[in-house]
């Protein structure tokens, strides 16, 4: 016998472990329905129950639905955190990460491959509910091409959470350990201004945490281009912050990475 | 290590097994925080197309010792070669010329068996057209073509031993890694294994570096064996020769009383000297051998002691490595995970 492994360039590398991650994704119901239904079903609530707000002086829609729909494209996005992160967990776990190890696979491809996996529900999530947005007779105020930059920056408030995601991974190959981060990143998510714009806030402690809160600019950023139409600065902080959350948890699972992959 | 038998390879020999897709391996150690040195300063060395047996209970230094072997550990002291490259400077190298299947068959549950050959393969940096016929042919040779394109978790734990197997082929390395293929398989899966693990070896000249806790497996397909024990290599040799080293049969009773021990004892050691054994026995190794066993029954027909068992045993592995520790094989790693060290005494 022979050696015949020849150093497999990175995109094929990635493209090998996205398709894994895709048909894992796929072959689980399990992470693929609760991202998408808990959203609309907070979504449902929260359009029922604070369709009032729509009279308070200032508020900037004549539709709760149209305010609140950016909520479940970030709360889909924190569930991507979760999948991320439990789905490399447990490939520590179970050892599969040990048998990644022992091929050339270079660390960036599995991050890009992990990745992959999570645009893929953040996709699905992005159509659903814009999809049910615009049945409920939600109207995008920035247009078709507000729609697409929607879209994108959905996605990329998915890829931002998921390196979280990866990081606390990579970092305690623990999938419950994962699964703590979720309330932490829902407390996050209600102490922004996904309920009321910032300006509404009638408490200065909450004003005041929403506005440190990096969740409310992406919120805000997503909302803008369904209530308000082009908002410039809004849009470059929603892609600002998703940049620097990326760019963080990037960094953060590169290193874990690295520790993790001791091999010599 | 203690000893070493007449096969032992010298230096100059050791180098050229490591280049012609050998092993060598010198003063290997692994220590772990807050614990005892896993691997304790081993020596050793596999020849090209070479079955390697390395023996011992659970928690004596196996796994550690494929883990650095194979690059996923960095060693705490000590040098290493695999295949000629340096485990700790040309650690890519090394994983290109070895397969390896640890002790869990880790595979992904959600994936089929083919699709698992496409993924390894694939980041091995084969064709597709190269995948598809070398994993057709694997996935043939190890029963699974039928079960190919179904789910691995629906597998039973001897198809999960054998894609794993598989799977650590498909590159076709130069030298296999095998970390207790068949610890919890059953006699045929078993049997199956070992037909594989053989022919790669004589057809195909793959080095095969086993780690294993069966005695019998050991016995039954390596070239030579290593027996290591709290991270030290106790013997090294060919199965025939290390028994040869034990030399002759011993035999084991226990009386029906067990009041009896003492007078049991002081007839069987007119028969040759005493030897470690199982708790409530008494044994001796024979000085004449087997052809002493009818005076032994005489013996104690004569004292009128009731025997509730006797045993003939002719040399074994296990013996090896009683010899060696001064405990049976079996139940070692029990003892040690337990941290209870219950040592029958080798009289003096």
């Amino acid at each position: 016998m022979s050696s015949a492994t020849v150093t497999t360039p990175l995109p094929r590398q990635a493209l090998y472990l996205a398709w894994r991650s895709v048909l894992r994704t796929a072959r689980q119901p399990i992470i693929i329905v609760p991202p998408l239904v808990f959203p609309l079903f907070l979504l449902a609530i929260n359009a029922s129950g604070l369709d009032a707000a729509t009279s308070i002086p200032g508020f900037p829609a004549d539709s709760y639905v149209a305010f609140a729909l950016a909520f479940p494209f970030i709360q889909g996005s924190i569930f991507a955190t979760n999948t991320a992160g439990t789905n490399i967990a447990e490939d520590i776990g179970t050892g599969f990460f040990n048998r990644l190890s022992l091929t050339p696979m270079r660390g960036s491809s599995l991050l890009v491959g992990q990745l992959t996996g999570v645009l893929l529900i953040g996709t699905l999530q992005a159509v659903a509910f814009l999809g049910i947005g615009l049945a409920a007779g939600v109207e995008i105020e920035s247009g078709v091409a507000g729609a697409l930059v929607l879209f994108v920056l959905s996605l990329a408030i998915c890829a931002a959470f998921g390196t979280i995601g990866l990081f606390a991974g990579l970092r305690t190959g623990s999938g419950e350990a994962v699964q703590g981060l979720f309330p932490l990143m829902f407390i996050l998510l209600f102490l922004s201004s996904a309920a009321l714009p910032r300006d509404l806030i009638a408490q200065d402690w909450f004003q005041t945490v929403a506005t440190i809160n990096p969740v409310s600019y992406l919120i805000e950023g997503l909302r803008s281009l369904i209530i308000t139409g082009w908002d410039g600065e809004a849009l470059a902080l929603a892609f600002g912050v998703a940049l620097a959350i990326f760019a963080a948890g990037l960094a953060g699972s590169t290193a874990a990475l690295r520790e993790r992959l001791v091999r010599t | 290590m203690e000893s070493r038998d007449a096969n032992a390879l010298s230096n100059g020999d050791r180098s050229t097994a490591a280049r012609d897709n050998g092993i060598e391996v010198e003063g290997l150690v692994r220590e772990f925080k807050k614990g005892p040195r896993a691997v304790d300063g081993i020596d050793l060395s596999v020849s090209r197309g070479e079955i390697y047996g390395f023996l011992g209970p659970n928690g004596a230094g196996k796994s550690t010792t494929v883990h650095m072997l194979t690059t996923l550990l960095p060693p705490t002291a000590g040098t290493a070669r695999v295949g000629g490259h340096d485990i700790i400077r040309e650690g890519a190298a090394v994983r290109d010329v070895i397969g390896v299947a640890l002790q869990e068959a880790a595979l992904d549950l959600l994936l089929t068996g083919r699709e698992h050959m496409r993924l390894q393969g694939g980041l091995h940096g084969l064709s597709p057209t190269e995948i598809k016929r070398r994993g057709d042919a694997l996935l043939e040779r190890v029963g699974l073509a039928e079960a190919a394109d179904r789910r691995v978790g629906g597998y039973s734990g001897g198809m999960k031993r054998r894609l794993d197997l598989a799977l650590a082929l498909v590159h076709e390395p130069s030298i296999l890694f095998l970390d207790e293929p068949t610890t919890g398989l059953d006699v045929q899966s078993r049997a199956a294994m070992w037909d594989e693990v053989a022919r790669l070896s004589n057809e195909q000249g793959v080095t095969v570096f086993l780690t294993t806790q069966y005695l019998e497996e050991a016995d039954s397909l390596a070239d030579r064996v290593g027996i290591i024990d709290l991270g030290r290599i106790v013997a090294e040799g060919t199965p025939e020769a290390l028994k040869a080293e034990i030399g002759r049969p011993s035999v084991e009773a226990a009386p029906a009383d067990p009041g009896d021990g003492e007078r049991l004892a002081a007839v069987l050691e007119r028969f040759g000297e005493r030897t470690p054994a199982a708790p409530d026995q008494v044994a001796v190794r024979l000085s004449d051998g087997t052809q002493e066993l009818a005076g032994v029954v005489r013996a104690l027909d004569a004292e009128g002691l009731r025997i509730g068992n006797l045993e003939l045993h002719a040399p074994s592995l296990d013996d090896v490595f009683l010899t060696k520790t001064g405990r049976r094989l079996e139940g070692a790693g029990e003892e040690e995970e337990t941290g209870e060290h219950v040592l029958e005494p080798v009289p003096a």
